[in-house]
């Protein structure tokens, strides 16, 4: 227990106290604020490097999870964060994408409401709760932290339609989250723990009745989570909602349905994977042909889309299901490749939505439907922010269209970039379980599930090429959009990211695969759990 | 006391999922209201029904099952109580907004 272990608490502490601390700040001094909030989420940022790296390294070959006793109650009674490869990866993820929308945010679209910032690092603060903790209840908290500051994030810049959006947002999700507390409170009145460690443990033993009661709430927990990440029947409300959305905010929203996708990870793997028993799997077939199902309704959204903002969200829904079916293969080989497509996944989403911004600017005065629909949102102060938004970038059509190709190709999933190798990864580990030219015999669904990856590449493809002709070439106008350095950097270095996803691919899936292999294997994790000594009177707490 | 329970947690969360389905914003925040009134019995529930049994130890007394109830529903059905009525605050303002901006109560900003 040395000093580097309560770095844990801090991607959750530090947020709240900036979020706080920026509340009496007066909100003409936005500037200030944005800086605070920066600073703070780049320390977070670093943090998450250091605790990726504490977590990856401490002892090898073993899954190296760290745990943090709250309170210093051992660990079934009191609640525990726990640290392990894959929420420090999902910290990592979060940081970045936080530091590229605030930074886009701050060129002018902090100023659309209040508290923009506050709002945020509450949601980051939820963000991190939920990757890290290890106790159902505290997920549910965490959970409805990062969605009450979602709310606010949604609803900022106000406007009609934002606020028509933002009713159906929140209905959807207040009546998930009741399902959540159902949900929770079954699988406590079953086994009598929270823990999810403990969980697991108990899981192998309780009897038939107990067992039916803790599958009916691990499958209502399950639904909640589903609607958060989109699954066909359960995600309807995504695309209206991330397209009214500001554009830093729906970059942000990016993430959002990852947590979904990343607790279901935790989750199945943890209680229902190799020791569960009876409830050996239970839920992938669901997982799995609604991941499917997902994939196609995402696939014809985005063929269908007209406006951008819709086309985007259509690709968040074509991700998550990828993820849900791949999770519902079951297939400890394609988990790796899944975690990798994760994140150039969202890390492209995120710098989509902030793109698509910058790119529609152009259009701004042109006459076609996306005029009318943004006069509809209320907009922002436009001669403010053109005095105040700081250098202009030279060559702006150009970069903004090297974006947009770069973005193409990733959501397409084309070579050379990580779109490709993510994909490819996946198929690998579908085709080649064992080791290379291991032809184990392959399913029907999985030659579904290999079709819709690359149908569904086609269909991105396809809708990417249409807007981006429509866009740049077919310009009637011919207006170039003023864009800011402080806005075109985050996109850049988001798309720089995914470009080092490329040429680090061998480090980074072996970091994956490493990440996959202790999922695999829960009884590690709850071993360092149960285990978890308590700070004794000396460590000076 | 079984029956009573069970039935009140089955008559909320019928009218408040009724609720939720019904066009009016509302309608659809009672809705919302009596489902989370039915999850919070529901998560009590979940703890075993006791009378006459604290959930708190007395100082210097010992505890048991035999004498003392389960207290972690309880703490947890505080907590979503608390949470759920930040949720329905925060609905009620977007509710009024959304009023404002469509001079209609529809959920769908137009009859």
């Amino acid at each position: 227990m040395n000093w580097l272990h309560h770095l844990i608490i801090l991607p959750i502490l530090l947020p709240i106290i900036t979020a706080a601390a920026l509340i009496p700040v007066d909100e003409r001094n936005r500037t200030l604020k944005g800086v605070i909030a920066f600073a703070s989420t780049v320390v977070v940022f670093i943090i998450s490097i250091l605790l990726m790296r504490m977590a990856s390294s401490s002892g090898e070959g073993e899954t190296g999870a760290s745990v943090y006793l709250l309170g210093n109650w051992p660990a079934p009674f009191g609640i525990v964060l726990v640290l392990d490869r894959l929420s420090a990866l999902m910290l990592v993820l979060t940081g970045l994408l936080a530091m590229a929308t605030q930074g886009f945010s701050m060129a002018k679209w902090h100023r659309a409401g209040y508290h923009f910032h506050s709002l945020f690092q509450l949601m980051l603060a939820g963000l991190n709760g939920a990757f890290l903790t290890g106790d159902l209840f505290n997920l549910f908290v965490f959970f409805e932290m990062m969605l009450a500051a979602s709310y606010g994030l949604l609803l900022h810049g106000s406007g009609p339609m934002r606020v028509k959006a933002g009713l159906h947002y929140i209905a959807v999700n207040l009546a998930a989250s009741s399902l959540f507390l159902i949900g929770v409170s079954l699988i406590y009145g079953a086994t009598g723990t929270l823990n999810m460690a403990d969980l697991a443990m108990r899981i192998t033993t309780i009897g038939p009745e107990s067992r039916m009661l803790m599958e009916a709430g691990a499958a209502l927990l399950g639904i909640a989570f589903l609607v958060k990440a989109g699954m066909w029947p359960l995600g309807f409300w995504l695309p209206a909602t991330y397209s009214a959305a500001t554009p830093p905010v729906a970059a942000i929203f990016a993430i959002l349905t990852k947590v979904g996708v990343y607790i279901l990870l935790r989750l199945s793997m943890l209680l229902f994977g190799s020791d569960a028993g009876a409830s050996l799997g239970f839920g992938q077939p669901v997982l799995l042909y609604g991941g499917l199902l997902t994939i196609g309704f995402g696939a014809i959204g985005v063929l269908a889309s007209q406006a951008m903002g819709r086309l985007a969200g259509y690709c968040v829904l074509v991700s998550s299901g990828t993820l849900m079916a791949a999770i519902g293969l079951g297939n400890g080989a394609v988990i790796g490749g899944a975690l990798f497509y994760l994140v150039s996944s969202t890390l492209t989403i995120c710098a989509f939505f902030l793109l698509i911004e910058l790119v529609e600017r152009a259009r701004d005065a042109g006459a076609d439907v996306l005029a009318v629909t943004m006069e509809a949102y209320g907009d922002v102060d436009e001669n403010e922010a053109e005095k105040e938004g700081g250098v202009a970038v030279p060559g702006t059509m150009a970069v903004l269209g090297l974006c947009f190709c770069a973005c193409a190709i990733l959501l397409s999933g084309l070579p050379p970039l990580s779109g490709f190798l993510a994909k490819f990864a996946m198929l690998h580990g579908l085709f080649n379980p064992g080791s290379f030219g291991d032809d184990a015999p392959v399913s029907g669904a999985e030659w579904a599930y290999t079709a819709l990856l690359i149908l569904s590449g086609l269909a991105a493809m396809i809708a990417m090429n249409r807007v981006g002709i429509r866009t740049f070439w077919t310009s009637i106008e011919g207006t170039i959009p003023r864009v800011f350095l402080i806005e075109i950097t985050p996109v850049l270095l988001l798309l720089t990211a995914c470009v080092f996803l490329s040429f680090q691919a061998g480090p980074v899936m072996r970091y994956m695969d490493a990440t996959a292999k202790s999922l695999g294997e829960p009884q590690n994790y709850i071993g360092r759990v149960m285990s978890a000594p308590r700070a004794g009177p000396a460590a000076g707490e | 006391m079984e029956l009573v329970l069970s039935a009140g947690i089955g008559v909320l969360t019928a009218s408040g999922v009724w609720l939720l389905f019904r066009p009016r914003t509302y309608q659809v925040i009672i809705g919302l209201s009596l489902l989370s009134y039915a999850v919070n019995l529901f998560i009590f529930g979940m703890g075993r029904l006791r009378v006459n049994a604290p959930p708190v130890l007395e100082p210097g007394g010992a505890g048991g099952l035999l004498t003392h109830t389960d207290p972690i529903p309880q703490a947890l059905v505080l907590t979503a109580i608390v949470i759920g009525f930040a949720m329905t605050a925060l609905f009620l303002v977007v509710l009024l907004a959304s009023r404002g901006f469509t001079g209609t109560d529809h959920v769908d900003g137009r009859e």
